[in-house]
Parts: C-alpha cells; structure tokens; sequence
C-alpha cells in the first residue's frame, strides 16, 4: 500500500463526510430547535438533485441547476412545514415518524409520477470535470476537491450564522426555551418555517452536488438519511459542531474501513475470504462506531448534558 | 361385486367431470407478479410492457393478465403469490426481477403445480439441484452474463483484471460467473456494499492496482454512479460488464461517460431479425422509447407462453409442459431452445456503447459464448 493510496482515501473519506455535513446539519438543526424528527429529510436530498438535474438539461447552466436545488428544495421544506409538520410539535415522536414516513412515500411516487421511474441525468459541469494532479503526484477528481471546499464554506457559514447573528441568537433562545422567546414576541412559528427552509436547502444542495457524482433516482435519499441520523447521534443531538466531527469520522471510518480492512484480514486469511469478510466487517464498521461512542458518551459527543 | 364396480364408475365419473371443469377451453390466466414501485420500477415495467406488446401483437384474447407490484419486497412477493393461486386461480405465473423474491415465490408456487415462466431472475439454485419440470427461464442463468464477460475478457487479450461486485449472493456468482471463463491473472477483486453510491475508494484501488481492464457488475443505479465517477477519475482503463448496467433505462443517464464500454448480452436490438425488428419498431410505436434487454425477455415470455397454447391446453400438466420444452416460437434472440434443466440455449454477444444522435444505445461487436447453456445442468435431476 502506497501513502499516496492513503491520502487519496483519506481525501475521499473527507469529501464523503462534508457531504454527509450537509444532509446533517439541517436534520440536527430541526431536531434541536423543534425537536422534531424528519425522515422526510431524503426527500428533500432528493428533490435538490431532481431539481438540479432538470435545471442543467433545460439550461445546460450548473450553477443556475445548484440555484434551483436551493430554491426548490427550500420551497417543499416551507410547504411541508406549514402544511402538515406544524400540527406534529405538540405530538410524541412517534406520531412525527410516521408523519414523515408518510411523506417519503408522497414524495417518492410524487417525483416518480413527474419524471418517470428512469434516472436522470446529471453531469459534472465541464469546467470542474477531470482529474487534478496534487502535490505528491496524486491525482485526484477536482469535482470532489470542490465538493469539499463548499463543504467546508457551508459549515464556516453556518456557524457564523448560530453564533453571530440575530437569527442565530434567535435559533439557540428557541433549543434552550419555546416559551420564554415567545413571550418575548419573537414570531416563534416563522422562526420554525425558516430553520425548515434553512434544512431543506441544505439537504438540496447536498442533492444537487452529489447528483453530478451518482444516479439521479428516486429513493436516493433514504439510504443518506440513514447515514445522516447515525452522524447526528454519534454528534450530539442539535448540535452543529457535533454534525461536522460526526460526519467526519463517519466519512472517514467508512472509506478508510472499507479500504483497510481487507488487507489487514489479507494477512492471516485465504484472500478471497478476506475480500469478503473484510467487505462484511467494514459494512457494518460505522453502526459499531456509533456503539462505542453511545457507551461512552450516551448524549453523543457533543450532545447537550455531558 | 357390482356395487363396488357401480361405485368405480361413479368416481370415474367424478374424476372426468373434475377434469371437464379443470379444462380451460384454450383461455389461459397468467399472473405477473413484478416491481413496479420503489428502486428497481423500471425493469418490472420494462417485463410488463415488452409482455403485453407480444400479446397485443399477437392479438391474443385468450390470455388474461392479472398485474400486481410486489415493490422489491420477498414477503410481498410471497402474498401475491399467494392470492393469485388461491383465489384468483391463475394457471402460470411470470414476472419476477430479483433472485431473492423468485427464491421465495417459485419453489412454493411450482409445488402447488402452477406453471413458472422466469422472465428475469434466474438464480442457480433453481437451475441446478432445485430445478423444477413446471419451472423454465426465458432469459437466462444468473451466471451467464458474466461468463461471457470472462470469456470476452480473455478473447481481447486482457491479462491482468481488476474485478468487483456488491456484496450479495448475486454479487458473488457474478464474480465466480466472470471467473470461470477468464483465463488471466487478477489485479485485485472487492465487494462492494449494496446499495453504494460513492466509489471514489474502489477507483484509487483500482487506479493503484496496476491493472489492465475492469470488470465490474453494479446493477441499477450503483452502475451509474461507478461509471460517471470512474469516467471522472480519468483512470481509462478499459471497461467490461455485463448489460445490466448499460440497458436502454439507464445509459441516458450514464450518459457520454459509458461511450465505448463492452458488455455482454443475450439480446441488442440490432441484432437482425424478421421478429427483432418488429419488436423494435413496434415497441417504440406503442410506447415511445427504446426497448431494453428487459422487455425483450418480457415480450419473449409472452411468445414462448403464446406457443404454448397452441400446442396443448394448460389444464393437461405433462402436455403444456413439452410444449413449452419445445420453445416453438419465434426469439427475437434468434436461435433459441432449452436445455434439460429448462434454462435458455443461446448466443451471448458483446456489445459497445454507442450514441445514435443524441439517444445513447448498444450496437454487436461480436459473440463471446455460442450456443451456451450454463453450469449447472448436470446438477439437475428430473
């Protein structure tokens, strides 16, 4: 095994776990601040990337494609928001998954009754395509190196926004006390549409940008959410910085297990039963990660109460 | 004495009276149990579609059809199949994609003496020590795609090949499948997780395993995102798989990055044929856009069931059955027959992927199996 391989995994596990960010950061948002669960978050991933794929075949534009994803990802969170998930705060958390399962299901065959049950497509733009060669000789995809760039910028941005801002003074009075920063005539049900709206977006973007990378199909989102509620555990529920270490490490341990393991196995194993167990293991490297940290730290790492 | 042989008669009788009212006048029901929701909706309605086309070809009004969805789901699978036998008597079942939910549903269904037409799935239990005289597989044998992968592999002088599968049973006959017929060395082999969408990993591995071509089978949509991010990767080695992951649904949206690809198939719709074409042409008419090898295993289903009838009647069990043996009908394969464990005969070609105008499809560059069965006839007894 060569350092570059190495380093080329770990930029991999690096690109995967900011994309996981992404999808992250707007579900532990609105469990923090509503304490609602939304397993209709997928579909908001998916809409982005429907939405961007239609964009870029219609006007042949990328950057007008990840617009659209913003805007129509951010469009169906307001109107999930004020139609249906409104009436579920008040209601217990089971009521709120089957709500929102409800709402895959809607959006699933929604989107298939639109665009047909056939991927679309969606490319990396020409300009981003191709490989770049690294320092050290590695060559690797820009697109991916961008995807980690915009990453790394949403994340930086969203914290300026939670700890700088008026809205994110607002956001945080509203994790800690509903009640209070209502009587203190903050609009408290806009503040909820808008951290809705706020997650949606994100979960489109992160549709959009990884829809150039893979298949633009429905139901391309349930397997993210399940990814994304692992991160948000392993982070600490409502947390945004405990989003960013989790989606990290997630990323991380799932490249470099995936990669890892079937050589360390190599060596005390026939190789095509170390392909194998080794491909079994890794697969389930990241729900036993999330395991360990539960022992240790039953609130997540950067969960409120530790 | 003459009790006994007066109550003789009148069992007789019942029984002739029973098969009177089993007959079916030449009418058959068929149920088509496949997936038309979730995921994998395209292939079942690309078996559905490429099905009713041959019937309504045919005009066939002695046929009828009952549709259900099992989206993907084994215990659904075994529902249907279920209602269908019980209540809504059905005298062949069709229709099902996936290996697993044939596993559940055809071993039960062919033990209750209903006729089982394979259109898709056609997992080596079934073609090997579980094969079943009421069971036949209109497409092919899990393995055999793969196979002649291999064999084309080592036909264009490929040495030294990287290969990787999901890791699923399926996932793993296709390496073995690929494996039996390649005569070269391996550069590295891996199995995937299921359902994964992101290969940077397996590309670097790939990319520093000092290969010299790739095959690869990822089914649905993991294909696309492999290939669109192998393409991005500018590693370029060239690739071989089988057509799963290049078939009319999906290659628009692969798009240019598959340019070039071999795959391996049973069928391309430029394979020249008086019933290929009119398959071709009559399937775009009916439902605007190209078929895919699926709806030709669907539309051959339908036409191996149609020749059937006009043999025997289905109520007459050993009849239907040599009947269907027989493969009396015109493939839009071409030459077509059944082995002795009742899986296809047949040529298997390479393909390249190819841009007609703005639509990207498959064109035959050659035959990598002829006249091939698979490996697991001698396996069966019956």
């Amino acid at each position: 095994m060569s350092p570059i391989l190495l380093i080329e995994q770990i930029l991999n596990g690096l690109q995967f776990g900011v994309m996981l960010f992404l999808m992250a950061a707007g579900l532990t948002l609105i469990f923090g601040v509503m304490g609602l669960i939304n397993l209709a978050h997928g579909s908001l991933y998916m809409i982005g990337a429907f939405a961007a794929a239609a964009v870029a075949g219609w006007s042949g534009s990328f950057l007008l494609a990840l617009a659209a994803a913003l805007a129509a990802a951010a469009a169906a969170g307001v109107l999930v928001e004020i139609l249906v998930i409104r009436r579920l705060y008040r209601r217990d958390h089971l009521d709120q998954v089957l709500a929102t399962f409800a709402l895959i299901l809607i959006f699933s065959e929604g989107t298939r009754w639109l665009f047909g049950s056939f991927p679309l497509y969606l490319d990396v733009p020409e300009a981003l395509s191709g490989p770049v060669t690294l320092p050290g000789g590695i060559r690797y995809p820009l697109y991916r190196l961008v995807i980690i760039a915009i990453g790394l910028a949403v994340a930086a941005g969203l914290f300026w926004l939670i700890a700088r801002t008026r809205i994110g003074i607002r956001i945080r009075a509203g994790e800690n006390d509903r009640e209070m920063i209502a009587a203190l005539g903050v609009d408290i049900s806009r503040l909820y549409t808008l951290v809705f709206a706020l997650g949606a977006a994100l979960a489109g973007l992160a549709g959009a940008l990884v829809g150039a990378l893979q298949s633009v199909q429905v139901g391309m989102g349930e397997p993210v959410l399940i990814l994304a509620l692992v991160v948000i555990v392993i982070g600490g529920i409502g947390s945004i910085r405990g989003a960013l270490v989790g989606a990290l490490l997630v990323g991380l341990t799932d490249k470099l297990g995936g990669f890892l393991l079937p050589l360390l196995f190599r060596g005390f194993m026939e190789p095509a039963a170390a392909t194998s167990a080794g491909a079994a293991l890794a697969s389930m490297l990241i729900y036993i990660l999330m395991a360990g940290v539960l022992i240790f730290r039953p609130t997540g790492l950067f969960g409120a109460g530790t | 004495m003459k009790l006994k042989s007066l109550i003789l008669a009148a069992a007789l009788a019942a029984t002739a009276g029973g098969a009177l009212a089993g007959s079916h006048g030449g009418k058959v029901k068929v149920g088509m149990i496949t997936t038309l929701s979730g995921g994998g909706a395209g292939l079942g309605i690309d078996v559905r579609d490429g099905f009713m086309l041959a019937l309504k070809m045919a005009g066939a009004d002695n046929v009828e059809v009952v549709i259900e969805d099992d989206q993907r789901k084994p215990d659904i699978a075994v529902q249907l199949a279920d209602r269908m036998i019980q209540s809504e008597k059905v005298d062949v079942l069709t229709g099902i994609i996936w290996s697993n939910l044939a596993m559940a549903v055809v071993p039960a269904a062919t033990a209750q003496g209903k006729f089982y037409l394979s259109p898709n799935a056609g997992p080596s239990a079934l073609a090997g020590k579980g094969c079943n005289p009421l069971y036949f597989n209109v497409a092919w044998q899990n393995d055999n795609l793969h196979e002649a992968a291999g064999a084309y592999a080592s036909q264009a002088g490929f040495g030294k090949t990287f290969i990787l599968a999901p890791n699923y049973p399926a996932g793993k006959d296709a390496l073995t499948g690929f494996k039996r017929f390649f005569k070269g060395d391996l550069a590295g082999e891996i199995y995937t997780k299921l359902g994964q969408t992101d290969y940077a990993s397996e590309i670097a591995q790939i990319r520093a395993s000092g290969a010299d071509s790739v095959f690869f089978f990822l089914p649905g949509g993991m294909g696309i995102s492999f290939l669109k991010q192998y393409a991005d990767s500018g590693v370029g080695l060239p690739l071989v798989g089988p057509a799963f992951s290049f078939d009319q649904g999906i290659l628009q949206a692969v798009g240019a990055a598959a340019l070039g690809v071999k795959n391996t198939s049973q069928w391309s719709k430029d394979i020249d044929n008086p019933a290929n074409r009119a398959f071709v042409e009559a399937f775009q008419a009916e439902y605007g856009r190209l078929p895919s090898l699926y709806a030709s295993q669907g539309f051959d289903t339908a036409n191996l069931l149609l020749s059937a009838m006009a043999r025997a009647d289905v109520g007459d069990t050993e009849a239907f059955r040599a009947a269907l043996a027989a493969a009396d009908f015109d493939s839009v394969r071409g030459d077509f027959a059944f082995a002795s464990n009742q899986h296809p005969i047949q040529d298997i070609y390479v393909r390249e992927v190819i841009r007609e105008g703005d639509v990207f499809t498959n064109r035959i560059v050659g035959v990598a199996l002829e006249d091939y069965s698979n490996a697991y006839v001698d396996q069966c007894r019956m």
